[in-house]
């Protein structure tokens, strides 16, 4: 499938209680890879096998949260072109100047209908995964901390949710992958929305506050890689929400767990190809416990409250 | 030597236990498996193990201003992930998971 436009989810800014505790966590317990720290104090990270430079990034304040989530699309041009194509559906757009973000072009802003910062960017710094472009090694030997793939979606709470769909789907050419529905068996209670062919790039379920965050997400290899993080996470005593365990949604293994801010997070593995031509698969008010927890088969209290 | 242990005692239920000084509040109470207090994320993002502490200190680490406001917290309202107990406590429950659009409860099916 030829992929132009939006490629992938890119960065996840994030907010930190405690920047030291913080750096600690991303580095030796998730495994992730130092980049940089800039002048605000911020603090950068990818996984060993991203290339661009950084995928999270910390900021420290007095509450947890996302400050923004970006995704990468092809090129400058395309860059230019949704940002002209976000202002005719409406949405005021702000271009935040190259090098704000380290290593990272200028970036199209905009606020989603359920207050979240979204941002577009086509140029991030290629410092590779280790390997190099020329008769590579392969990246396959272990090490320690739990050591991602990558930094793969997000799940987003807010209250317009369809308003969310309707421009992620009509303006920046994502399609639905599934979703639940509420009681009445036509509002959407929660969307998952694609513009690759992963089972999501982007997830949302509708809630009473806006702009909040239920979990950043990062791929792992194997179900064997999963279960191994939850012993790395509980050999460090961190707060998990639930798992090792799958989701009916999606298919994926996963585990939920907390940052030492409070942010939850997710480890996960599997899942499927969507295609555009594939019909969106649709759970019940009544199955959804299942649909999220698909061996408790019952929603827990955290997953419906729990945000940051 | 051994860890100082103290009683708290959360005053909705009755409820009590022996929470050591270098555990939370939060965290002792989840690691006897009781309850009273609810339980999120544990790390002080999500506010709902917020409590009012009624009598006896404590060790605090750095509050989430959008639950816990410096008056607050200096009326001894915070999460009960946050604080360490350096004496024995009373608190009483103020937090909740929060009514939202969609509850769901329902049996193992």
């Amino acid at each position: 499938m030829a992929m132009t436009g939006v490629l992938r989810p890119g960065h996840a800014q994030l907010r930190v209680l405690d920047m030291e505790e913080s750096v600690k966590f991303y580095t030796e317990v998730m495994g992730l890879v130092e980049t940089g720290r800039d002048s605000q104090g911020r603090v950068y990270f990818k996984t060993r096998q991203e290339r661009d430079h950084n995928s999270i990034i910390l900021r420290e304040t007095d509450r947890a949260g996302l400050d923004f989530f970006g995704f990468k699309v092809l090129d400058k041009a395309t860059l230019d072109d949704f940002e002209q194509k976000l202002q005719a559906y409406g949405v005021k757009t702000e271009r935040m100047p190259a090098g704000e973000l380290l290593e990272t072009g200028e970036r199209v802003r905009f606020v989603l209908p359920t207050g979240h910062t979204i941002e577009l960017y086509a140029e991030k710094t290629d410092v590779g995964n280790g390997m190099g472009y020329y008769d590579p090694d392969v990246d396959v030997i272990d090490g320690p901390g739990i050591r991602p793939v990558r930094m793969d979606h997000a799940l987003i709470y807010g209250g317009d949710i369809d308003g969310n769909l309707k421009l992620f789907t009509e303006v920046l050419g994502f399609s639905l992958v599934e979703r639940v529905k509420l009681e009445d068996g036509e509002t959407d209670l929660a969307t998952w929305i694609t513009c690759s062919a992963k089972a999501h790039d982007l997830a949302m379920v509708r809630h009473p506050e806006d702009g909040k965050l239920h979990h950043v997400s990062f791929l792992m290899e194997s179900w064997e890689q999963v279960l191994r993080a939850a012993d790395i996470m509980s050999r460090h005593r961190v707060s998990i929400d639930i798992g090792p365990t799958r989701h009916g949604i999606t298919q994926g293994t996963t585990i939920y767990f907390f940052d030492p801010s409070g942010n939850r997070l997710e480890t996960f593995c599997g899942g499927y190809q969507h295609y555009p031509d594939m019909h969106p698969i649709t759970w019940s008010w009544e199955e959804v416990g299942r649909g999220v927890f698909y061996h408790d088969r019952q929603l827990n209290d955290a997953f419906l409250s729990v945000v940051s | 030597m051994a860890t100082p242990t103290f009683n708290v005692l959360i005053t909705d239920t009755g409820e009590r236990y022996r929470c050591r000084s270098d555990q939370t509040v939060l965290a002792g109470m989840e690691n006897l498996g009781r309850k009273g207090i609810p339980v999120g994320c544990r790390q002080g993002g999500c506010g709902v193990c917020k409590v009012a502490v009624l009598s006896g200190e404590y060790q605090a680490k750095v509050m989430n201003r959008d639950h816990i406001s410096k008056e607050d917290e200096a009326a001894g309202r915070v999460l009960a992930c946050r604080i360490r107990p350096s004496s024995d406590l009373e608190v009483q429950v103020l937090g909740s998971m929060k009514k939202n659009v969609c509850y769901v409860r329902k049996p193992l099916a």
